[in-house]
């Protein structure tokens, strides 16, 4: 009742309800993965009732524990592998589109700037398909993880262009302009001038990379070779219906853990070399990131 | 050389993008207009345009009639779609808008709460439901406690609702986030000046805030509704029952399930279509406004 005469009183004030709609939602995204983790560590082999705490599920058992069964531990492995390769892939392209794209002035831009948009823009199981028909009809590559790759960078190189540019457009050609006018040749200006500039946008490209690689299901999923390029959100969906045993919780929440650490280093790392830099890098990471993460 | 300096930045990039997502496009259409092989069941792809042969697709858009099976599958999906796409904004709207409004110190707090689901892969999300919805999931038990229910309610046995909630909780993490970074970008005297003028919160708020963000709710409301139209997985998890399936479910089949990949093709370009269809209009509406606001300003 006060609260109602508060705000008759001054409508302008804080909305409390809003502002615990917007908690309550807080709870609700992020209790139930909370549940989840929790349930990993459960003594029984249920995932909804609990039956006191233990290990056995991270290394007790010695078959069923993601310590000790080879099909949990590849799953990790191949979904760090396939991150690995995306990002080392996936970012040199995107970066080299994106300075291309903004600094050619020819015909070819034009069709390259919309075909690039595309991915972007096309559901996954279209490009899951289309991927997947290609590789069985036209190219020769074997399923798993060649495939994985080829598919993942594909769908990868978009967000590093659109990343990359927006720097690229803060940014400017003074910069070159000037180490040109200083006398640099035009990769001498690019190595010296623009590379050390666009770091925080290559940075973010990287994590955005690592992240669409590590979430991602099915691209990866069409492109395996069964379950010896399984990765782990093809384990959670190929299992979660079934029979599986809490291990499975576990090994979704090591990918948890790995994925807020990198993230957590690569924003230290980064405001670290923000601070050693002299040109101010505009906006953070953080902001970066959410806003290119879809 | 120096012409072909920045080109060959782009080069590698734009060869990546023709060899794997342009010719895997047409390779859809090639096999969705070719014939299959009728011992192997495999399909025959016509690369050349002059061997296209119509048959399946003509049964495939005969099977898209009213009443037949993938027009059931397509309502269906439509459905699902426009009833979470609903749900998304309903919830993402006044958190976002709390957020870029209201939330000071607890801003920095929230926005990292807010990130934290697009670090939490969407399988895990899902595989956290599953968890709480199975008959002897924390969800049954609490209504069983309140006495809501007398039994357990079967949540994963083929249940629109238990789907659609599923894709409201997958998806309105991509809403809130650019709906923020829109709501944000507003200035906060034009408010004030709504103030002002003597207009109340509310009347402030459908006058100023809602008309300015309009564009940023169509864009954000076409990020995720694109990826919705091609799930499949958010239903396989949570219900796994045709009764449920949507569209992204039938070309699933049609592809994981082996045979008839022609008939698969020819859906993923019915798909493509429709959605090029949505997104004209989205970008014919964006294109229309910045042309009224350019107009206003003159």
């Amino acid at each position: 009742m006060k609260r109602m005469r508060d705000w008759l009183a001054n409508p302008w004030g804080q909305p409390r309800l809003l502002g615990a709609f917007t908690w309550l939602y807080m709870v609700w995204a992020i209790v139930p993965v909370g549940i989840a983790i929790l349930f990993s560590f459960n003594d029984g082999r249920s995932r909804s009732v609990w039956q006191g705490f233990s290990t056995r599920w991270w290394w007790g058992d010695p078959n069923n524990s993601v310590l000790h069964d080879p099909s949990l531990r590849g799953a990790i492995e191949q979904s760090l592998r396939l991150a690995g390769l995306d990002m080392l892939i996936a970012v040199p392209l995107g970066v080299g589109l994106a300075i291309g794209l903004t600094r050619w002035r020819g015909y070819g831009a034009r069709p390259v700037n919309y075909l690039m948009l595309f991915p972007l823009v096309t559901p996954e199981i279209v490009m899951a398909v289309s991927l997947l028909l290609v590789f069985s009809l036209l190219y020769a590559v074997p399923f798993g993880t060649e495939a994985q790759t080829l598919g993942q960078v594909t769908f990868s190189i978009s967000y590093v262009v659109i990343i990359v540019r927006g720097r690229l457009l803060s940014v400017g050609p003074e910069y070159e302009e000037a180490a040109r006018d200083l006398g640099a040749s035009q990769l001498g200006a690019f190595r010296l001038a623009l590379l050390p500039l666009l770091w925080p946008a290559i940075f973010a490209g990287f994590i955005v990379v690592f992240a669409l690689s590590i979430d991602d299901f099915v691209v990866t999923d069409y492109l395996s070779a069964g379950q010896s390029t399984q990765t782990v959100p093809i384990l959670i969906y190929s299992s979660v219906r079934g029979t599986a045993t809490p291990a499975l919780n576990a090994v979704a929440t090591v990918m948890v853990i790995i994925t807020l650490l990198s993230v957590g280093l690569a924003y230290i790392v980064y405001r670290w070399t923000a601070r050693s830099r002299p040109v101010s890098t505009g906006g953070n990471a953080l902001n970066e990131i959410a806003a290119q993460d879809v | 050389m120096r012409r072909w300096f920045w080109p060959s930045f782009a080069f590698p990039g734009a060869g990546w993008l023709v060899l794997l997502f342009l010719v895997p496009t047409y390779a859809v259409v090639a096999v969705a207009f070719g014939t299959s092989d009728p011992i192997f069941n495999q399909p025959i792809p016509a690369w050349n345009p002059l061997h296209w042969q119509f048959a399946t697709m003509q049964s495939v858009l005969s099977e898209l009639k009213p009443g037949h099976t993938f027009w059931i599958v397509f309502v269906r999906t439509f459905e699902y779609v426009a009833i979470s796409l609903a749900g998304c904004l309903l919830i993402g709207y006044p958190v976002a808008y709390y957020l870029a409004r209201y939330a000071r110190r607890t801003r920095g707090l929230l926005l990292i709460l807010l990130i934290v689901p697009f670090w939490v892969s969407y399988l895990m999300r899902m595989l956290a439901w599953v968890g709480l919805l199975l008959p002897d999931g924390l969800v049954n038990r609490v209504l069983l406690d309140l006495g809501v229910i007398s039994q357990p309610y079967p949540w994963l046995a083929g249940q629109s609702s238990s789907v659609v909630f599923a894709l409201v909780y997958g998806y309105v993490p991509y809403l809130i986030l650019p709906l923020y970074a829109v709501l944000d970008r507003i200035d906060r005297s034009v408010l004030e000046a709504g103030r002002d003028l003597g207009g109340s919160p509310i009347s402030t708020f459908l006058h100023v805030t809602l008309p300015l963000s309009k564009n940023g709710i169509l864009a954000a409301s076409v990020l995720i509704t694109l990826p919705m139209f091609g799930d499949y997985y958010t239903n396989d998890v949570i219900s796994g029952s045709p009764r449920t399936s949507m569209i992204g479910n039938q070309i699933n089949l049609f592809f994981q399930g082996g045979t008839q990949r022609d008939v698969g093709a020819c859906l993923v370009i019915v798909l493509s279509v429709v959605l090029a269809v949505l997104m004209s209009y989205y970008l014919w509406v964006t294109v229309r406004a910045s042309a009224e606001t350019k107009e206003s300003l003159l």
